[in-house]
C-alpha cells in the first residue's frame, strides 16, 4: 500500500483566490484518495506471455507453490487440487535463472512452459503485445513491470516517431537524488492574466471521450483518477453527465463544432473549458456518433434524437480567422472568469502558424492532437493519412513558438499516440510541457485495441459502450484504481528517466532534444538550437539539469 | 448549378466464405459442460454462426473465420479452452505491395459501398514506402469547403483530360484560336486493362456496365472488341461506347471508325511513330482525345516529357502493378516517378495544357489522392476491381488453371455491383480526403505537394535540425 497526502494547494480551494462575482461549481466537491492498491485483471483468463500445463503427473504435492515468489500455483484453500496455473503472472524464460524454476524443480516433471502463440494475434505495430501486457500489470500494481519479466513496454514496433527515438542517458546517473527530490508538476496556465496559475502534479491529463463514445463508469474512473493525481480528464463533446459534478474541480469542458452538451453552467463549473478545432484521428473531418450508440442516455444528454448518427460537423460555423477565434475565447473568457482555454488543434504542415496564432488568440494551452490519435469511431482512411504525427509537429511548434518569443507564455501539450511514460518523456524532450493521454487509460482499463468501437452494441469489453448489459462488466472502483495505478506507474518510469540525468524537474526537460538520439541518424547535429525555453524554465526549477557525458542508450537498435 | 454526382448503390454480398483475419481454435475435448458457455455472449454472436456454418457446409477447404478478434470468449472461458489465431491464409493474401488489409479492405469496400470506420487509433507502421511515405494535409481552420462531406456545399471531384490551351485568341468578338474537346469525367479514375501477369476470364462486361453507371472510362484493349460486351450490351453497343477507350493494339483489326466516333477518347502505345499515329486518328476522328500509354521504365520519364515536348496530349505513364519502375533494379515508385514529369513540365511551361494519367500501385482511394498532389491528373488502376470480385491476387490466373475465387463463374449483377461500390466507396472516400484539405475541386489537387507531406522531408526539415543526417539505408 503506498499513499500519499493531497497537495495543499487543491483546485477545489481555488476559489479563495478568484474573483468574488465568479461562478463555479456548486456541488461538493468528492476526494478520491490517491492510493496505490491491487487491482487484479477483471477476467478469468488474463493474458500471459509465456504459459504453463500442469500434466496429469501432477500429484499436488504443492512444491511449486513453495517455489514461485509470483504465486503462479495457487491452490484455493479447502481444495486438494490445485487451480490451473496463472500464466501471466509467471515471469518466463528469465526464471530459468533461477532456484525456483517451477518447470526443473517440479519432482514429477508435470508442468511445462510455452510461449503463447495467441501472442501473435494481440496488438498491432503501435501497441505491440508487450505493451499491452506492460500497461495491463501497470495498472495491476502501480509499478513499473518488474525487469525479470522482459516486457519491452516502452516502445512500439511502428518504425518511426517515438518507437525510434532514445534517450541518451549519462554514463554514470548523477547521484544523490531522492525519488522525492523530483517534481513532476507542471503549470498550465504561463500568462501573467490573473487567472489562477493551475498546475497538475504529473504532467499530463486525460483526453476528451464523450459519453457515448465510452461508459459512463469509464468517463467517471478517468474522472476519479484525475482528482487522486490532481490533474484533468475531459468531457468530450458529448455533454456534461450530472454524476461528473462531484469532480467539477478537475474537469475539462469541451466545446466542439456540435456544442453537444455546452451551456453556461457546463463552462462556468470548470476550471478549463478546451475549443476542440480538431481531432487528430480524423483531422477536418469533424465528430461521428454512430446511430448504434446513440441510446436513450446518450440522446438525452446531447439532446439528440436516439437511434440517429451524431455529426460534429468540422469546422466550426463561426470562425474563419484567428480573429474569429480569439472571439471565442473571449467569449468562454467572459461567462468563467477564472478558467483557463485550451485550444485543440491537429496537425497540419502549417501547424506552427495556427499555434502561434492560437497564442495569440489569447490561449492557454495550446494542445496538438498528432495525426495517430486515438477515435471510437474514424474513417481508416483518416486515421492512416491525415495529417503530420505528433513527434514532428511538437518540435516544429515549440521551435517557431521559441523564435517568435512566445514559448513560455503558453502551455503547449501534445496527444495523439502518447502510450507510454517514456512517450511521455520523448514529447516533453521534444518540446512539450505535458501530454493528453486517452488510449492507454481505456488500456488499463482491459482495452485489446480490437478496433471495434463503433461495431454494433460497441465494446465487447464494456469500456467504450453505451450498451446496457456490456457496461455492467466493468466496477467503478476498478476502474478508477487501474486508472491510478498506470499514472503511479508513469509517474514513477518518469522519474526514473529524470533521475538518470539529474533533473529535479520535469520542466527541466522541455525542449531538450540534444538528451534524444534518433536510430536513424547519425546524430551529428552538434548543439541543440530550440531549448531556449528549457532555458528560461530551468532557472525557475530548484536544481539544474546535469549534462550527459557520454551518451548510453536506453534501449538497442 | 449541375447536378450532383451521385453514385447509387447497394450492398452485394460476397460469394464465398470471407477470409478473415482472427479465427477461434476451440478444444471442444476439455469441455467442462459448464453451462455457463462464453460462446452465448459473443456480442457479434459468432459462434453461434460458424455452428450454422459448419451445419450446412458448402466448402469444405474455408473455415469460418468471421472473429471480431475482441478476445472476450477467449479470457472467460471457465477451462481456457479457447483461442485466437491469425489466419494463414489472410496472412498469405497478396503479396508484399498488395497487403492482406488491402485486399481485406477493398472486399469490404465492394460489399457495403461505404467508407470503412473503425475504433481505436491508427495501428500500422509509423510510415512506410510509396504512398504510405506520404501524408496529406488537412486545414484547421479556414476552410472553403465547409459542410461538404455533409452534403452543405459540393466538393467536386470532376477532372478534365485532354489539351488545355494556354491562352484564347479573339477576333471582332469570336473565338478564332483552336479549342481542342476536353473530356470530362467525374472522379479522377480510370479503368486499365489487365496488367500482363493476370490473365483472366473476361471481366469486361462488368467493367464496362459499371463504368457506364459511374460515368468514367475504361481502357479496353482493342483486340478484345466487340467481345468485351455481352450479348445484351452489344443490342446498347452506344450507351457503352462513350465510356470506352480504346487501347488500339496495332496488331488487332482496326475498330470501325464509325464505333470511334462514339467514343471520346483513345490510347495507343508509344512507338517511334505515336504522333504521327496520334495525328492522324485525329484527323479521322476529330475531337477525339488521344493518349500515349508509356510505359515507366528506365526511359519512361523522359520519354513522357519528350512526347509532350513533342505535341504529346494526354500521357498515360503506367508503371508495374506494384507501382515500381519496370524492369530497373532499384526502382524507383510510380509517386516519384509522377512527381519528375510533373515538374518538368512545369520548368518546359507545358503542365498546364496537357493531361498525366498515371498507373500502377494506384491500390487504394488514398493513393489516388496522393498521386494527384504529386502530379496527375488522372490515375488509372485495374486490380483493385478484380480483387473486388473476391480476388485473392494468387497471381496463378494463368489460362488452364482454375481460378480459386472462381472468376469464371460470376453472375453479372454480383460484379457490376462490387466494381460499382468499389467505385462508390473511393469517391466517398476522396470527398473525405479533400474535405479536410479544404479543398473543393479534385482538379485543384494536382501537383499541390504544399497539400501534402513527405516522409523524407519531414524528417529531414524537423529531425535532421535536431539528429544530423539520416543515415543511408
Amino acid at each position: 500500500m503506498e499513499h500519499f497526502s493531497a497537495p495543499e494547494n487543491r483546485l477545489n480551494d481555488m476559489g479563495a483566490v478568484l474573483p468574488a462575482n465568479t461562478v463555479r461549481t456548486m456541488v461538493p466537491q468528492v476526494d478520491v484518495c490517491r492510493e496505490i492498491a491491487p487491482a487484479p485483471p477483471r477476467y478469468r483468463n488474463e493474458f500471459a506471455k509465456y504459459v504453463i500445463f500442469r500434466s496429469d503427473a501432477c500429484v499436488h504435492c504443492g512444491h511449486c507453490a513453495e517455489l514461485c515468489p509470483h504465486h503462479v500455483h495457487v491452490r484455493k484453500p479447502g481444495y486438494t487440487l490445485f487451480a490451473m496455473p496463472k500464466s501471466y503472472l509467471c515471469t518466463g524464460k528469465s526464471c530459468e535463472k533461477t532456484g525456483y524454476y517451477c518447470i526443473d524443480q517440479c519432482p514429477q516433471h508435470a508442468l511445462r512452459m510455452v510461449e503463447n502463440p495467441m501472442i501473435r494475434a494481440l496488438g498491432d505495430y503501435r501497441w505491440p503485445a508487450d505493451m499491452l501486457l506492460g500497461t495491463w500489470k501497470m495498472a495491476e500494481t502501480g509499478e513499473p513491470p518488474a525487469e525479470e519479466y522482459e516486457l519491452n513496454y516502452q516502445t512500439g514496433n511502428s518504425g518511426g516517431g517515438f518507437d525510434r527515438l532514445r534517450f541518451r542517458f549519462p554514463e554514470k546517473p548523477p547521484a544523490g537524488l531522492s525519488d522525492d527530490e523530483i517534481d513532476t508538476s507542471i503549470i498550465l496556465n504561463r500568462r501573467d492574466d490573473g487567472r489562477p496559475k493551475i498546475a497538475i502534479d504529473v504532467p499530463w491529463y486525460g483526453g476528451g471521450m464523450s459519453f457515448g463514445s465510452v461508459s459512463n463508469i469509464t468517463q467517471l474512473s478517468k474522472a476519479r483518477a484525475a482528482v487522486a493525481w490532481n490533474t484533468f480528464s475531459c468531457t468530450g463533446e458529448g455533454g456534461y453527465m450530472e454524476r461528473m459534478r462531484p469532480y467539477d474541480g478537475h474537469m475539462i469542458t469541451q466545446v466542439a463544432t456540435g456544442l453537444f452538451g455546452v451551456r453556461e453552467e457546463t463552462i462556468q463549473r470548470v476550471p478549463i473549458v478546451e475549443f476542440k478545432y480538431a481531432q487528430g484521428a480524423k483531422p477536418g473531418l469533424g465528430g461521428h456518433l454512430l446511430g448504434d450508440k446513440n441510446t436513450p442516455a446518450v440522446a438525452k444528454i446531447r439532446e439528440a434524437v436516439v437511434g440517429i448518427s451524431l455529426f460534429s460537423p468540422f469546422p466550426f460555423h463561426s470562425v474563419y480567422s484567428i480573429e474569429d477565434h480569439m472571439k471565442h475565447l473571449d467569449w468562454i473568457k467572459h461567462i468563467n472568469r477564472r478558467a483557463l482555454v485550451s485550444t485543440k488543434v491537429s496537425t497540419p504542415t502549417d501547424v506552427d502558424m495556427v499555434a502561434v496564432g492560437s497564442f495569440s488568440a489569447g490561449t492557454h494551452i495550446i494542445h496538438l492532437d498528432g495525426g495517430y490519435g486515438g477515435t471510437g469511431a474514424a474513417p481508416d482512411i483518416a486515421k492512416k493519412n491525415i495529417a503530420m504525427p505528433i513527434e514532428y509537429a511538437i518540435a516544429k511548434v515549440h521551435k517557431f513558438l521559441v523564435d517568435e518569443g512566445a514559448r513560455d507564455k503558453v502551455a503547449l501539450i501534445a496527444s495523439g499516440g502518447v502510450r507510454t511514460a517514456h512517450d511521455i518523456a520523448k514529447a516533453i524532450a521534444l518540446g512539450a510541457d505535458g501530454v493528453v493521454v486517452g488510449t492507454a487509460e481505456l488500456v488499463a482499463l482491459g482495452c485489446v485495441r480490437c478496433s471495434r468501437c463503433s461495431a454494433g452494441r460497441g465494446c465487447p469489453r464494456g469500456i467504450a459502450t453505451t450498451d446496457p448489459e456490456l457496461v455492467t462488466q466493468m466496477d467503478l472502483e476498478w476502474g478508477t484504481q487501474r486508472i491510478i495505478n498506470l499514472y503511479s506507474a508513469w509517474r514513477k518510469d518518469l522519474i526514473g528517466i529524470l533521475k538518470r540525468f539529474g533533473m529535479r524537474s520535469v520542466r527541466e526537460l522541455v525542449g531538450r532534444s540534444d538528451l534524444l538520439m534518433h536510430l536513424d541518424f547519425n546524430n551529428d547535429a552538434g548543439v541543440n538550437k530550440t531549448d531556449g525555453p528549457a532555458k528560461s524554465q530551468n532557472a525557475s526549477a530548484k536544481g539544474k539539469g546535469r549534462k550527459p557525458k557520454k551518451a548510453n542508450t536506453e534501449q538497442k537498435p | 448549378m449541375p447536378e450532383k454526382y451521385h453514385i447509387s448503390t447497394t450492398p452485394v454480398p460476397p460469394r464465398l466464405p470471407r477470409i478473415g483475419k482472427y479465427g477461434i481454435v476451440d478444444w471442444r475435448e476439455d469441455c467442462a459442460r459448464c453451462h455457463n458457455c462464453v460462446k452465448k455472449a459473443c456480442v457479434y454472436d459468432r459462434h453461434r454462426q460458424e455452428s450454422a456454418y459448419l451445419r450446412t457446409l458448402k466448402y469444405s477447404n474455408f473455415l469460418f473465420f468471421e472473429c471480431m478478434g475482441c478476445f472476450y470468449c477467449v479470457q472467460n472461458c471457465t477451462k481456457e479452452l479457447l483461442a485466437l489465431t491469425i489466419n494463414s491464409e489472410y496472412e498469405n493474401l497478396g503479396n508484399q505491395y498488395w497487403t492482406p488489409e488491402i485486399i481485406q479492405t477493398t472486399w469490404q469496400q465492394a460489399e457495403t459501398a461505404s467508407v470503412p470506420v473503425s475504433g481505436a487509433g491508427y495501428r500500422g507502421k509509423f510510415a512506410g514506402r510509396g504512398f504510405d511515405a506520404m501524408w496529406t494535409d488537412m486545414s484547421e481552420i479556414v476552410r472553403p469547403t465547409r459542410d461538404g462531406i455533409h452534403g452543405r456545399e459540393y466538393i467536386s471531384t470532376s477532372v478534365d483530360i485532354g489539351r488545355k490551351p494556354a491562352h484564347l485568341e479573339f477576333k471582332e468578338g469570336r473565338i478564332v484560336s483552336e479549342t481542342p474537346e476536353i473530356l470530362d469525367i467525374p472522379i479522377p479514375l480510370i479503368l486499365d486493362m489487365n496488367p500482363p501477369e493476370f490473365t483472366l476470364p473476361r471481366l469486361e462486361p462488368f467493367i464496362l456496365e459499371a463504368v457506364r453507371m459511374t460515368d468514367i472510362i475504361a481502357i479496353v484493349d482493342s483486340t478484345k472488341w466487340p467481345e468485351c460486351l455481352n450479348e445484351k450490351q452489344r443490342q446498347r453497343m452506344d450507351a457503352y461506347l462513350p465510356n470506352i477507350a480504346f487501347h488500339l493494339n496495332s496488331e488487332a483489326p482496326e475498330i470501325p471508325k464509325d464505333v470511334l466516333r462514339k467514343t471520346r477518347m483513345v490510347e495507343i502505345p508509344d512507338s517511334d511513330d505515336a504522333l504521327d499515329r496520334r495525328a492522324a486518328l485525329r484527323e479521322a476522328v476529330p475531337g477525339i482525345v488521344v493518349s500515349i500509354r508509356v510505359p515507366l521504365n528506365k526511359r519512361g520519364v523522359d520519354r513522357a516529357v519528350a512526347l509532350v515536348d513533342q505535341g504529346a496530349d494526354v500521357i498515360h505513364g503506367v508503371a508495374d502493378f506494384n507501382g515500381n519502375e519496370i524492369n530497373v533494379k532499384n526502382p524507383r515508385f510510380i509517386k516519384d516517378m509522377i512527381r519528375e514529369i510533373h515538374t518538368r513540365l512545369i520548368n518546359s511551361g507545358a503542365r498546364d495544357q496537357v493531361t498525366l494519367i498515371a498507373g500502377g500501385g494506384i491500390a487504394l482511394p488514398e493513393h489516388m489522392a496522393k498521386a494527384l498532389l504529386c502530379g496527375a491528373d488522372v490515375v488509372s488502376s485495374y486490380l483493385p476491381f478484380m480483387i473486388a470480385l473476391e480476388c485473392r491476387l494468387c497471381s496463378d490466373c494463368k489460362p488452364g488453371l482454375s481460378c480459386p475465387a472462381g472468376l469464371e463463374a460470376i453472375g453479372f449483377d454480383y460484379g457490376v455491383g462490387r466494381m460499382r461500390n468499389l467505385i462508390a466507396a473511393w469517391y466517398l472516400q476522396l470527398i473525405e480526403l479533400m474535405g479536410a484539405m479544404g479543398m473543393r475541386e479534385a482538379r485543384r489537387l494536382r501537383g499541390d505537394v504544399g497539400r501534402a507531406m513527405f516522409f523524407e522531408q519531414m524528417e529531414e526539415e524537423i529531425f535532421g535540425t535536431l539528429f544530423g543526417t539520416r543515415k543511408q539505408a
